[in-house]
């Protein structure tokens, strides 16, 4: 994994190449982390591109993404490694009918047939182990802040040593520690053991010239015009800091899109009415903004 | 021989990593041997390779990111840095949050030395929790015994056996094992469940003085009854009373609180106390995934804006955040404080205050938190 960026510049072309566009803090974020073998912790608002960075990476890198999706409740049996318990059933079966007319068991046998239950082919490796077999590939820890408090301490050995030790098998290490992204919406605040371990980088919303740019290399087919008129109202939606929910990069390429599909050249108070749930999900936001539409479009 | 020696780059980032420090972010010793490598890849020649380094290496929330470009422009000086739009994030001085019970019981009469001390908000008065007539104080222990609160739970890492749930494998295995594979009685298991920590922030501000002495009886009865429940008073300052409530009588507990907490019917200034419960205790620990109930009428004599950050930290470290307000229960209320505003997108549950009902009510909504 030595030297696959050679700078930060060279991270914002071969993330450029992939239609991601990074600035220069997270193209240096991003180098350091390749060359200094830590995870990136991203937090920002949501729709900012913590998980495309994940995506971008690995398709720039021609590496495969291992993606861990962290909801309340996640334990070690779905990040690390589970046994195939179904499977150890039917094989102890199919011994036992194999076996029915041989002669009693000897001490050895039973020893055999216990290692085998626990054998590779049992083992359903879950994404962390599978990272760690697959390596070089990019690990992908979504939304952490989901997960619960002790899950962090799961991850503390891996991200560090990048191994799992399995009881029955010994330890698993990465060859090449894989790249590893983690990102947070920030619903809770995470331990600072964790943090202490990552590069950590808080994403903020896009300025215009770079929002355009943007939606103009993921929308080619979006007139400038059109672009230029979205992106324009969007900036003014997340400066008013009235919204409960401003749309993050995402929504103004949903919102992009949708103006596209429906036909529209130009940006009007009719059609925005029309496409607005494109960008806001919340009733009390839709409405305020609708109330005002004309004003925004036209200040 | 008068000059002195350029310093050697390392000697130049150490230093500002231990400026960092100074400025109060948690600059540890292995995050300021990462930033020397970090910085050392990315080239030290560029001084914003280093900034960006530097913010990767040496921050951890968006907080620090004023502290830390400050810092920056201090040590390196110079032109501006190029970074990105700044996250806009108040960071207040954590408050000091004295526990002992010096200062409280040196009050009372001595009112020249306290006013002297005393800022213009900061009125610190020492009220006597003694003086209730004796058969309010009978009838308030024969009502507040009544109460039983329960302890809300949460899901543990453990499993434990169980007739329904999930089929446990190993223990199904197990026993298959220890009869030569002959297939038995299938095993469940389920999540066992622990308590979740109750913690009780009770306002004993000027405005809330009518129902402090409830309140603090309720808090009574929660640390008596429940595991892990911890309160804290707010006014102008921040008091740990746990261990004083801990006593079993509850007008003993009483009396006890009433010489810790020394700012009975002051100020408020609500942002900074929750800031600095979350600073001192809550960050710690003590906030994770724990029920927060906050007793207060939400009136806030400074920014709003900093409780309303406050009250974010504390829903984000937090499980539920519950707010009390006395004012809740009277007819004809709306939520128009500016503190209450503030604080209203981070509250789970809002509920009444005022009443025995509306304290059943409250152990109700922590109970199935």
């Amino acid at each position: 994994m030595d030297h696959v960026f050679s700078g930060a510049d060279d991270v914002t072309t071969a993330l450029g190449g992939t239609g991601y566009l990074a600035d220069d803090a997270l193209a240096t974020v991003t180098f350091l982390a390749t060359r200094l073998n830590r995870p990136i912790l991203l937090e920002g608002e949501p729709g900012t591109g913590k998980t495309a960075l994940a995506e971008a990476l690995a398709e720039a890198l021609d590496l495969r993404l291992i993606r861990l999706q962290c909801y309340e409740g996640i334990d070690a049996t779905q990040a690390l490694y589970d046994w195939d318990f179904p499977r150890q059933i039917l094989h102890l079966r199919t011994v036992e009918a194999l076996t029915r007319d041989a002669a009693s068991h000897t001490a050895r046998d039973t020893e055999a047939l216990e290692s085998e239950l626990f054998d590779e082919r049992f083992l359903l490796a879950r994404p962390v182990l599978e990272a760690l077999r697959a390596a070089p590939c990019v690990l992908l820890i979504d939304e952490i802040d989901r997960a619960d408090d002790e899950f962090e301490a799961f991850l503390l050995e891996v991200l560090s040593t990048w191994q799992v030790t399995i009881p029955e098998l010994g330890t698993v290490s990465a060859s090449t520690p894989p790249i590893v992204v983690l990102t947070s919406n920030r619903t809770r605040e995470l331990h600072d053991a964790l943090k202490r371990r990552c590069l950590y980088h808080w994403i903020d919303h896009p300025g215009l010239a770079r929002e355009l740019e943007i939606v103009r290399t993921r929308l080619p087919g979006v007139s400038a015009a059109l672009a230029e008129q979205v992106v324009t109202l969007v900036q003014r939606l997340r400066g008013s800091g009235e919204l409960i929910k401003p749309p993050g990069v995402a929504e103004t390429l949903d919102w992009a899109r949708a103006l596209e599909t429906v036909g529209a050249t130009r940006l009007d108070a009719e059609v925005a009415a029309a496409t607005l749930g494109a960008a806001l999900k919340y009733r009390e936001d839709s409405e305020r903004i609708r109330a005002s539409l004309d004003k925004l479009l036209t200040a | 021989m008068t000059a002195a020696p350029e310093p050697e780059p390392d000697e130049l980032l150490l230093g500002f990593a231990r400026a960092l420090r100074a400025a109060g972010l948690g600059v540890t010793a292995d995050r300021e041997r990462t930033f020397l490598v970090a910085a050392a890849t990315v080239g030290v020649g560029e001084r914003a390779h280093v900034y960006w380094a530097g913010r990767a290496t040496m921050t951890s929330v968006p907080a620090d990111f004023p502290v830390y470009d400050e810092v920056f422009e201090r040590w390196f000086g110079g032109e501006a840095i190029p970074r990105g739009r700044q996250v806009d994030v108040v960071r207040p001085p954590v408050r000091q949050a004295p526990l002992d019970s010096g200062e409280g019981q040196a009050g009372g009469d001595d009112t020249d030395t306290l006013q002297a001390r005393a800022s213009a908000q900061e009125v610190l008065r020492h009220r006597d929790v003694a003086t209730l007539s004796a058969a309010d104080r009978a009838a308030a222990a024969r009502l507040f015994a009544g109460l039983t609160p329960r302890s809300p739970m949460r899901r543990a890492r453990r499993h434990v056996r169980s007739t329904n749930g999930s089929v446990d494998g190993p223990a199904t295995l197990r026993e298959q094992l220890r009869r030569m594979g002959e297939p038995g009685r299938i095993h469940h298991r389920r999540r066992s469940v622990r308590a979740r920590r109750i913690v009780l922030l009770v306002d004993v501000s000027g405005s809330m003085s009518p129902y402090a002495d409830s309140l603090l009886r309720l808090a009574h009865v929660f640390v008596r009854t429940v595991p892990h429940v911890e309160v804290f008073t707010m006014g102008t300052r921040l008091t740990h009373v746990t261990r004083a409530l801990s006593e079993r009588d509850p007008d003993r507990a009483l009396a006890a609180a009433g010489r810790v907490v020394p700012d009975w019917s002051g100020g408020t200034r609500l942002g900074e106390a929750i800031g600095a419960f979350l600073d001192r205790w809550g960050r710690r620990g003590m906030a994770r995934g724990s029920v927060v109930v906050v007793f207060s009428d939400g009136w806030e004599r400074e920014a709003p804006e900093v409780l309303g950050e406050q009250m974010r930290r504390l829903a984000a470290l937090s499980h539920r955040v519950v707010w009390a307000n006395p004012h809740r229960g009277k007819a004809g209320y709306e939520p128009v404080q500016q503190g209450i505003v503030a604080a209203l997108p981070h509250i789970d549950d809002f509920v009444a205050g005022h009443s025995l009902a509306a304290f059943e009510e409250l152990i109700e909504v922590v109970s199935r938190a």
